[in-house]
């Protein structure tokens, strides 16, 4: 019973960890280039939800597999985005980074409230994307679709390290940030690199939010706020602006929350977070995975 | 061959460069020297698009680069090597290169060019695999130079080359700007170092607050009663 119990949260976890690190892998694209925290970007997964509600039964009338609905999420997230880079970020850009700060707020709360006003205030219902097997293994209930999140999620991130390590226009995204008029003298044009930043981490939040309804199969208007805010705290637990560090504070986040609940308290899994990510913060600044350099200007 | 004439360049209110016109032909080293805060720096900053110019034109080859995208002037064979060297820290010597010809489109050609900076740069090839922000001041402006060749550029604008650097290795510089300049590359070098910025330089000019204030070659610069007297310390 204990063991099945143990291995049950684990699983558990683990999908909700991974749910958390492919949000958090979207912040810390961002972060790593531009070095600012889009606040909006929890909001992005709300849009790839309700694209999903609308997008998840029309593919299952025309016969196709329910998660195909995924394309059409990542097309208007990366959409989104985009436009809310060009629109209300790079106007900012250069005026300081309380007034970035500022704007994502802002963001944040006019995308919520835009979706309420499109959508309204009740939650949406999403049909079953995933009709996967579930199995037994030593009294867990294991779901595949639950391996299958993890799975994703440790895709993306070696994806996004290779991308980033190997390929030119990975290699521009780590120029950028290291030394911008250097960048601007070896050709690289810095806004174009940013949009592709913002599409980039747009487009996984839509892969996140396929997976976290397929698990929680709801939209609101007020989801990504929660999930953006435990997202960014595992980016910044794990390293802010480190790839690998989004997955593993994604991980980590979703693995305490599980067991907090478990174990401990149903209430108490936010105070514990919060805790824990204090505690990394006072003895390791950078976060687990984070190299403490000062920041060079 | 790069043309200026009648450059203006503002930061705010305070107007920085004044009507400023120069010339740079095909094969030559020109110098531009002149005190702290004269604007020789803005000027080079302005031809490659850092800083908005006011007004005037900056021509090289038949192209207004006032009216180039700057991350598109690197592609018309205008390479800046920064004052302050300006590497990408984190990044390793080598990809500090791959950078310099991220405009390149062949592969085999790039292979080449960083084989070529190597054999130039010696200390270089040693370090590849070292984060450039690692290296000496004197090896990051190896860097600087080596990155900026990867462009295989036709002219090339230095900036301070000599900034922060022991005398031997202010030499060692001024030798491989020589070099640069004897296998075809035109060279625009600002220069608070007169000396030796004027006896490398085929012509030069003289720059106070924001004005052309005297030009010739490199020689008569040199014999000048004015310019010894304000910038060679006689």
């Amino acid at each position: 019973m204990a063991l099945s119990l143990f291995l049950q949260s684990l699983v558990n976890g683990l999908n909700q960890g991974a749910i958390y690190a492919l949000i958090a892998l979207g912040y810390t694209m961002v972060y790593g280039i531009i070095r600012m925290i889009n606040f909006a970007h929890g909001d992005f997964i709300m849009v790839g939800s309700y694209t999903l509600f609308y997008t998840v039964p029309l593919m299952i009338n025309a016969g196709m597999p329910a998660f195909l609905a995924v394309f059409a999420a990542i097309a208007v997230c990366v959409a989104v985005g985009v436009a809310v880079e060009v629109i209300a970020y790079r106007p900012v850009r250069n005026a300081g980074s309380m007034s970035a700060l500022i704007t994502a707020l802002a963001m944040s709360v006019f995308l919520e409230n835009l979706a309420m006003v499109l959508f309204g205030a009740s939650p949406k219902s999403i049909a079953t994307i995933f009709t996967l097997p579930t199995f037994q293994f030593l009294g867990a209930t294991l779901q595949l679709k639950y391996l299958l999140t993890l799975g994703i999620g440790i895709a993306m991130m070696i994806a996004l390290q290779l991308f980033v390590k190997k390929t030119r226009l990975g290699k521009a995204m780590r120029a950028v940030p290291q030394d911008k008029e250097a960048s601007v003298l070896v050709g690289i044009h810095v806004n174009k690199i940013i949009t592709i930043t913002f599409a980039i981490g747009s487009g996984l939040a839509a892969v996140a939010a396929l997976m976290y309804c397929a698990t929680y199969p709801r939209a609101t208007m007020d989801m990504g706020s929660m999930m953006g805010l435990k997202a960014f705290i595992a980016a910044v637990l794990g390293g802010i602006g480190i790839i690998p560090g989004a997955m593993l504070g994604g991980l980590v986040v979703g693995l305490i929350e599980i067991f907090v609940k478990v174990y401990i308290a149903p209430g108490w899994y936010e105070a514990i977070t919060y805790g824990i990510l204090i505690v990394v913060l006072l003895v390791k600044p950078a976060g687990i995975l984070g190299k403490n350099v000062g920041e060079k200007v | 061959m790069l043309k200026l004439s009648n450059l203006n360049v503002c930061y705010g209110a305070i107007h920085a460069i004044h009507d400023v016109s120069l010339e740079v032909k095909d094969g030559e080293i020109v110098s531009l020297i002149g005190a702290n805060g004269a604007g020789k720096t803005t000027i080079l900053r302005s031809i490659t698009g850092l800083h908005q110019a006011k007004s005037g034109s900056v021509e090289y080859n038949g192209q207004d680069l006032l009216k180039t995208l700057p991350s598109r002037i690197v592609t018309l064979g205008v390479a800046h090597v920064p004052e302050g060297r300006h590497v990408f820290p984190t990044m390793t010597v080598e990809e500090n290169l791959e950078m310099g010809a991220y405009m390149g489109k062949d592969r085999e050609r790039i292979k080449e060019s960083i084989k070529e900076i190597f054999q130039r740069f010696p200390r270089l090839e040693e370090r590849k695999k070292q984060l450039a922000g690692t290296l000496s001041g004197g090896e990051q402006q190896m860097l600087a130079v080596g990155r900026a060749l990867m462009s295989r550029p036709g002219i090339l604008l230095m900036d301070e080359p000599s900034m922060g650097l022991s005398p031997i290795l202010i030499r060692e510089i001024f030798d491989i700007i020589k070099e640069v300049h004897k296998q075809g590359i035109t060279v625009l070098l600002v220069e608070q170092n007169a000396k030796m910025a004027l006896s490398i330089a085929d012509r030069a000019y003289v720059l106070e607050t924001g004005r052309i204030v005297m030009t010739g070659t490199g020689r008569e610069l040199l014999n000048n009663a004015d310019v010894k007297k304000a910038y060679l310390g006689a």
